[in-house]
């Protein structure tokens, strides 16, 4: 079901935890959809030195979350606006069709945690999306599939 | 790595004899039941044995017994076969809200035809109140169906007391009994039912075999008309090797149905009171007495439960979850959500299903690696990190 990249980053996921000072925190989704991302951001010159992620949620929700903390570290906040969720779910060889909005999330929270900064700083948001806060944004209600029976 | 398998009300793996006792009626005695000749009489005799041994077993008479091939189909049969026999009397069903998909999904069907179905509520162990059931009840109430035990929460429901209810009212009353044939006593007498579904596969027969019970062999309309197999019920030839299959693995679970009880549940009871002592922010679900002997099913909160199976996996042990991310759906179990658990909760939710294969070393091995998968989690969840200290 899953990619070996998907368990790797699952079961040895880079960058977990919570940050003192952190400055950028973004977080997405809500508990009742059961997915919810938190990223911290450190921020040096323009440039992402650290980065720290909460998930909670399935394998494929804490693989994007951990594959994107990966994707953006180090990188300008301009290029970390860059990163797709597209380009997170490449990165973890691939998605379950109905687990593709975790890596929407995980695009969602990056771009939450620099608005968070930016807000902080010179107020600039452009370029930044921002997030509906539940993931009925992704249109994963419209694609809701049959229950599958488990006894 | 061994593999733990805790998901027996999934399904079960079949046992070694019953798979013995099956095997001749695949080469040897493979004949039709309708033919004239010695291999189909041959084939004929062993239904009819079987038929009696099953009827015997369950307090029913061979003509009640009608062999399906699966529980759902049981059910649905039950449900839209009496529906359509009594369309002129009324058209109103009570079931309950924590339904088997099987009878749910039926009921939904029979609404988009024209029928009125109330969905009772249960309480927050799961269980139905009889007085709500019988407050249900109205003229033009022709099916009552509520399941004997619930497959994801465990709880026995009163079923002989609201079968009571359903005869002095003369309303054809119907059981989901696929998690409680074979694990704990079924007879149609003293649950008062007119009609019962069980299935093979729960109890260490193969999959694709079920029975629906028929007092006094009533099932109202045909599901599936062709040939006059099953007092012409029932079309489809008869399939002898899982019948004998399933009879076997009944007659195995009803001769040592005591003592699988008392070590199932001991297991049960050790999972269950490891977890609330030694794990915190836990919740049981389901009826802490009348509860499956095989039932565990517990929200761990701040945790998603298709993460927990997967680490649980990772060390080889087989659960299940309520959460919507192994569902395939948005919602979490309806089951849950109907003993008034919140979304969040919900989501956190593992069962582990016991059998008599389990032992007593597996239920250790899960003691060891539990806590430990928890705290991993957990460390990742923003949610526990900013919970609020109770």
């Amino acid at each position: 079901m899953y990619s070996d990249k998907v368990m790797d980053h699952f079961s040895n996921p880079r960058n977990v935890g919570a940050m003192e000072n952190p400055d950028g925190v973004g977080q997405v989704g809500n508990a009742k959809c059961g997915d919810i991302m938190k990223i911290y951001l450190k921020i040096e010159d323009e440039v992402i030195v650290d980065v720290k992620f909460q998930t909670f949620g399935c394998a494929a929700a804490i693989a994007s979350s951990s594959m994107a903390t990966e994707l953006i570290k180090g990188k300008t906040v301009d290029e970390a606006l860059q990163v797709t969720n597209k380009a997170v779910a490449e990165a973890l060889e691939g998605l379950p069709p109905a687990k593709v909005h975790c890596s929407l999330l995980a695009e969602e929270a990056i771009h939450a945690a620099i608005m968070d900064y930016r807000m902080k700083g010179d107020g600039s948001v452009e370029n930044i999306k921002s997030c509906s806060g539940c993931c009925n944004a992704c249109g994963m209600n419209e694609v809701e599939t049959e229950h599958d029976e488990v006894g | 790595m061994k593999k733990i398998y805790f998901d027996n009300a999934a399904t079960t793996r079949v046992k070694d004899k019953v798979v013995e006792s099956m095997l001749p009626y695949f080469t040897e005695i493979y004949g039709n039941p309708s033919s004239v000749h010695g291999i189909g009489r041959d084939a004929k005799r062993a239904l009819d044995t079987q038929r009696a041994a099953i009827a015997e077993m369950l307090g029913a008479k061979p003509r009640e017994i009608f062999f399906t091939a699966s529980g759902s189909e049981a059910d649905n049969w039950a449900i839209k076969g009496v529906a359509g026999a009594n369309a002129k009397k009324g058209k109103h069903i009570i079931t309950s809200s924590i339904e088997h998909h099987a009878v749910l999904h039926t009921c939904k069907f029979l609404e988009g035809r024209g029928y009125e179905v109330t969905y009772l509520p249960v309480d927050s162990y799961g269980k139905v109140s009889v007085k709500d059931l019988e407050d249900a009840i109205r003229k033009d109430t022709i099916l009552i169906t509520i399941m004997h035990a619930n497959n994801e929460i465990g709880t026995i429901q009163p079923i002989a007391e609201i079968g009571e209810i359903a005869k002095s009212k003369k309303i054809p009353f119907h059981t989901d009994a696929v998690q409680t044939v074979g694990t704990i006593p079924v007879n149609v007498n003293d649950l008062n039912v007119d009609m019962l579904s069980l299935s093979g596969h729960k109890i260490h027969a193969p999959k694709g075999i079920g029975v629906l019970y028929a007092r006094s062999g009533r099932v109202g309309d045909n599901l599936l008309h062709g040939g006059a197999q099953e007092s012409n019920k029932r079309a489809g030839t008869e399939n002898i090797p899982y019948i004998v299959g399933l009879s076997t693995a009944m007659q195995m679970a009803l001769e040592n149905m005591e003592l699988n009880t008392t070590r199932t549940k001991a297991m049960r009871d050790d999972i269950i009171s490891f977890v609330m002592k030694n794990i915190d922010y836990v919740r049981l679900n389901g009826h802490p007495v009348d509860r499956l002997p095989g039932n565990v099913n517990i929200s761990f909160e701040f945790v998603e439960g298709e993460s927990l199976l997967l680490m649980l996996d990772m060390k080889g042990i087989c659960a299940s979850s309520g959460s919507a991310c192994t569902s395939g759906s948005l919602d979490p179990s309806h089951v849950l959500l109907a003993t008034g658990l919140t979304h969040e909760i919900a989501h956190g939710s593992v069962r582990f299903s016991l059998s008599d294969e389990n032992t007593n070393e597996e239920v250790k091995y899960l003691k060891e690696v539990l806590p430990g998968i928890l705290k991993t989690l957990r460390n990742i969840s923003p949610l526990y990190n900013e919970r609020k200290v109770r």
